[in-house]
């Protein structure tokens, strides 16, 4: 009997990432269990973005490696790509195409079984039958980022990366698109990578926090073990300890 | 555990051509654009054909010719648009990261723009050719299995130059996207779509005739003015097409690899 040890989930070994003098990722490793939310934090140009970007293998790192459920994602990323899915705000659908013929278009590319079943459950959950032929251009910011959140659903993705998937939407969807994250999660142990500004989002939904300053991992915990370590009251004010520089004076005053 | 996806999917091309079909089905000035510039040229020309056929000598049989080159010229133009607006349409929507994050391989997206191209063209072009025999009395299909050949041979130009648009404007952005529209139009003096290669200065015709339209365009001529089929002409357009979609081919995967490089994919869009 074959006793290995499942890969984790996402794995990164001295991820490093230049773009000319710049440097966006600086060697970071990480290695996130499969069932696990983690938040990715960190200020505009943290590197974030382009750590998401080498995972889903859309930026070639520099250096250092990136695998997801064992798979190298420089090399061999296509043996994984059906089982992982993307939302981000920054990426969106063909605007004149209706929000079920986008879903069937991504269906059918993701290989799944019965689209037009999958598109049925995924507006019930989701609360898209209203909407779901009409355009999808014509649609508010709310409804666009729940299409969005069904199309990163359609396959039923084991690893499911959140670009601020709720960046401009009000309390009462986002607080909705938040339940149905936890929910998803909770249903098929989906492993979430999520990158967001919104520190009560990723309070409430996060196992861990992986903080991001000038492409370095800074700091690395559970959200109330960080608020504890620093000696604040919410993650915000860990946030902006750490971005502002004063986290290392604050972690040696709480301990 | 969950099975890899298929290397190869036929039902992934069709997905995309599904999804340009969604497109095109939704928006009447996209279709309109497709038979709007082949209709313009082919009345340009076909009045200048006209009155070109009721001179004398040489020039009444270099009119003869005319139409043939406009609707050859248009086969390989608006092939080329069709490849590469299929392309541009996901830049502009913000799409391609969504599609490059899925399981479609590069192989079938380029298969699915190919595709596309065809169905543009016929969209565009067929209807035309039929318009031309109305309005001017000239057969566009009269050149027979020959247009086969001479159909083929742009097809694969058109592709090969759409692929290597698709990489510029992949590396570098919309900033490229002119380059799309206009890269084509160098063709038209080299390739001596009008005219014969002979009427190009020596140095010329060495370039004029590493580019595969300038067989077919010289081997329409042939067959219109003197009823010969040169095969050896396709021959040759044929082999230098599948050098240039080799090529074209591998640039394009280069350039996708450096725009993966310059971390560019994340942020494409208008």
């Amino acid at each position: 009997m074959n006793m290995s040890v499942p890969p984790p989930a996402i794995e990164a070994d001295r991820l490093t990432k230049h773009y000319g003098e710049s440097v966006a990722v600086d060697g970071i490793s990480f290695s996130i269990p499969a069932g696990s939310v983690t938040g990715l934090l960190g200020g505009n140009g943290a590197g974030k973005t382009t750590t998401i970007g080498m995972i889903m293998s859309l930026v070639v790192p520099t250096s250092g490696r990136v695998s997801v459920l064992g798979h190298d994602m420089a090399h061999d990323a296509y043996r994984v790509l059906h089982r992982m899915n993307f939302e981000s705000p920054y990426v969106d659908l063909p605007h004149r195409l209706t929000v079920r013929q986008n879903l069937s278009v991504f269906g059918r590319l993701y290989g799944v079984k019965n689209v037009s079943e999958r598109i049925a459950r995924l507006a019930s959950d989701l609360d898209l039958e209203d909407f779901v032929d009409r355009a999808s251009g014509k649609l508010s910011a709310g409804q666009k980022t729940r299409v969005a959140l069904a199309k990163a659903l359609i396959n039923e993705p084991d690893i499911l990366i959140l670009d601020e998937p709720t960046a401009s939407l009000d309390p009462d969807t986002a607080d909705w698109i938040r339940s149905h994250l936890e929910r998803y999660r909770a249903n098929r142990n989906a492993t979430i990578l999520l990158a967001s500004h919104n520190m009560s989002e990723v309070e409430r939904l996060c196992d861990r926090v992986l903080m991001m300053k000038r492409g370095k991992i800074v700091d690395d915990d559970a959200p109330a073990k960080l608020i504890a370590r620093y000696g604040r009251h919410n993650l915000e004010e860990v946030f902006l300890d750490i971005a502002r520089g004063r986290g290392a004076a604050n972690k040696e005053a709480a301990e | 555990m969950i099975a890899p996806s298929p290397a190869f999917s036929v039902s992934r091309i069709f997905a995309m051509i599904t999804r340009h079909w969604y497109l095109l089905r939704s928006s009447w000035p996209r279709l309109l654009e497709l038979v709007y510039w082949p209709l313009v040229q082919m009345v340009m020309w076909g009045f200048l054909q006209s009155f070109m056929a009721k001179q004398t000598g040489a020039l009444a049989m270099a009119a003869g010719t005319f139409l043939a080159a406009v609707l050859l010229w248009d086969i390989l133009f608006r092939g080329q648009l069709g490849f590469s607006f299929s392309f541009l349409e996901e830049m502009w929507s913000r799409n391609l990261a969504n599609l490059m994050i899925s399981p479609l391989r590069p192989i079938e997206f380029v298969l699915s723009m190919i595709a596309m191209s065809l169905i543009r063209l016929v969209i565009g072009v067929v209807p035309v050719t039929f318009l031309a025999m109305l309005f001017f009395g000239f057969n566009f299909w009269g050149l027979g299995l020959a247009l086969g050949a001479f159909f083929a041979n742009l097809l694969l130009t058109s592709w090969a130059i759409g692929l290597l648009c698709a990489g510029l404007v992949l590396r570098n952005g919309l900033g490229a996207e002119g380059l799309t529209w206009s890269i084509m139009f160098l063709f038209l003096p080299l390739t001596c779509v009008y005219y014969p290669v002979e009427t190009l200065p020596s140095w010329l015709q060495a370039i004029s005739w590493a580019l595969p339209p300038t067989a077919v365009f010289e081997g329409m001529r042939v067959l219109v003015l003197e009823n010969t089929f040169r095969a050896d002409l396709m021959l040759w357009a044929l082999a230098l097409n599948l050098m240039w979609i080799a090529l074209a081919g591998w640039a394009f995967m280069r350039l996708m690899h450096a725009s993966k490089r310059m971390g560019s994919l994340l942020s494409v869009g208008e």
